[in-house]
């Protein structure tokens, strides 16, 4: 197998590009796929101050590393989410990797700054765990950057990534998330611009950047998350692009060139009614004098006491259980 | 060989000398979802793996959103 650029031996295969690669041009491939997504929706510029949401997995660590060897100022913020050994093993990689590099690193505490983790936000709302965890991490990235004046965030969501929500909101037709799911939000109504520099590769590539380049990072999936649909429409979309290498591309490049011109009047007429929360100042949907849903969860779960992730696992697993067997009846 | 799986880790033996490809479609892993690495580098799928390599099949897909 060899290198399409050089000959020389390759180390893997790309089926997708119908090609395969030796390290140093595979990087270069990576880095030119992100330079392009950077470049063809307008995402960063060389002067501004980017904050780079990382949280310890190799798509959040390879989108560092590479913006700061694309010459961009890039600094990290980590949120420390309580959930077991999987956080602390995550800061540990996170802060291994930022401190090996000399790159700044900001480090919020659920527990510790805000009084709650997010097994315990879990079992008080009552809903799956990536729900409170999604929530808690927005408005913290949004916080920081307006903060620490930064121009745009960063975040790890790669081609697959992008391509299981798609599916997900085109199998349930919302057509207000299709129309909104873009790799810009710009600033808007006190939100910071909000950018997705991964989009053209997919997680092995993204996996395979960090083993090439020695990046350390958690292999293991978050607990919490286990059994999540999105990882169910990963697996369906990996089936069809073995099938027919290229399809996630397609797929979801194609949306962006093809679908979201067509959306863009619903994109437009979007929630655009924005009040500062009586209590944070962050803007939030709700009417006059409301208090944002960060700030509700944030009063709700620190007066739990705490929670452990074993616990969530358990009732999670149960519950499927359940649902397995009465689907079966 | 030793073959290392993830999530959770484990250490599997498989007897004989085996192709990259060859060996995932024996453990049922899809290629698009794992990579191989062996010595700290990672193996295309083309390559015989020998009857002493160690080896680890690193999965590649995270959820949460």
């Amino acid at each position: 197998m060899k290198c399409r650029t050089c000959r020389g031996p390759a180390i893997i295969e790309l089926p997708r590009h119908n090609a395969n690669f030796c390290a140093e041009h595979f990087l270069q491939m990576c880095r030119r796929q992100v330079e392009k997504a950077i470049h063809d929706h307008d995402m960063i510029q060389k002067t501004d101050r980017v904050l780079v949401a990382v949280s310890g997995g190799k798509d959040s660590l390879a989108v560092w590393d590479m913006l700061v060897e694309l010459g961009y100022q890039a600094d990290g913020l980590y949120i420390a989410l309580g959930i077991g050994e999987y956080s602390e093993e995550s800061r540990e990689y996170t802060e291994r990797f930022a401190s090996e590099r000399n790159l700044k690193l900001t480090v919020v505490s659920l527990r510790d700054d805000y009084g709650y983790d997010i097994p315990t936000a879990t079992k008080v709302t009552g809903r799956v765990p990536c729900s409170a965890c999604g929530m808690s991490k927005r408005h913290l990235f949004d916080k920081a950057a307006v903060d620490g004046g930064y121009d745009v965030v960063v975040t790890g969501h790669n081609l697959d990534d992008e391509a299981a929500v798609l599916f997900g909101n085109a199998l349930r037709w919302d057509v207000e998330y299709l129309a909104r799911q873009l790799p810009v939000l710009p600033s808007r109504h006190g939100f910071p611009k909000k950018v997705k520099p991964l989009i053209r590769l997919t997680e092995r590539e993204m996996a395979a950047w960090c083993v090439i380049r020695g990046i350390d990072y958690i292999v293991e999936e978050c607990p919490m998350a286990e059994g999540n649909r999105h990882i169910g429409y990963k697996e369906a979309l990996n089936l069809l692009e073995e099938k027919s290498p290229g399809t996630k591309s397609s797929y979801y490049l194609g949306f962006l060139d093809r679908m979201v011109p067509v959306l863009a009047t619903i994109a437009a007429t979007g929630a655009d009614s924005v009040t500062p929360c009586i209590q944070c100042g962050a803007p939030t949907g709700g009417e006059e004098g409301s208090v944002c849903a960060f700030c509700r969860l944030v009063e709700r779960s620190a007066a739990h006491e705490p929670v452990s992730v074993e616990l969530i696992r358990k009732k999670s697993r149960s519950q499927k259980r359940v649902q397995a067997e009465a689907s079966k009846k | 060989m030793k073959v290392i799986l993830r999530n959770p880790r484990r250490e599997i033996e498989i007897e004989g000398r085996r192709r990259v490809h060859a060996l995932l479609v024996e453990l049922g892993l899809p290629r698009e979802s794992h990579l191989v690495i062996r010595n700290g580098t990672l193996v295309p799928g083309d390559e015989e793996l020998d009857k002493d390599d160690v080896i680890e099949i690193r999965p590649v897909i995270s959820g949460g959103f």
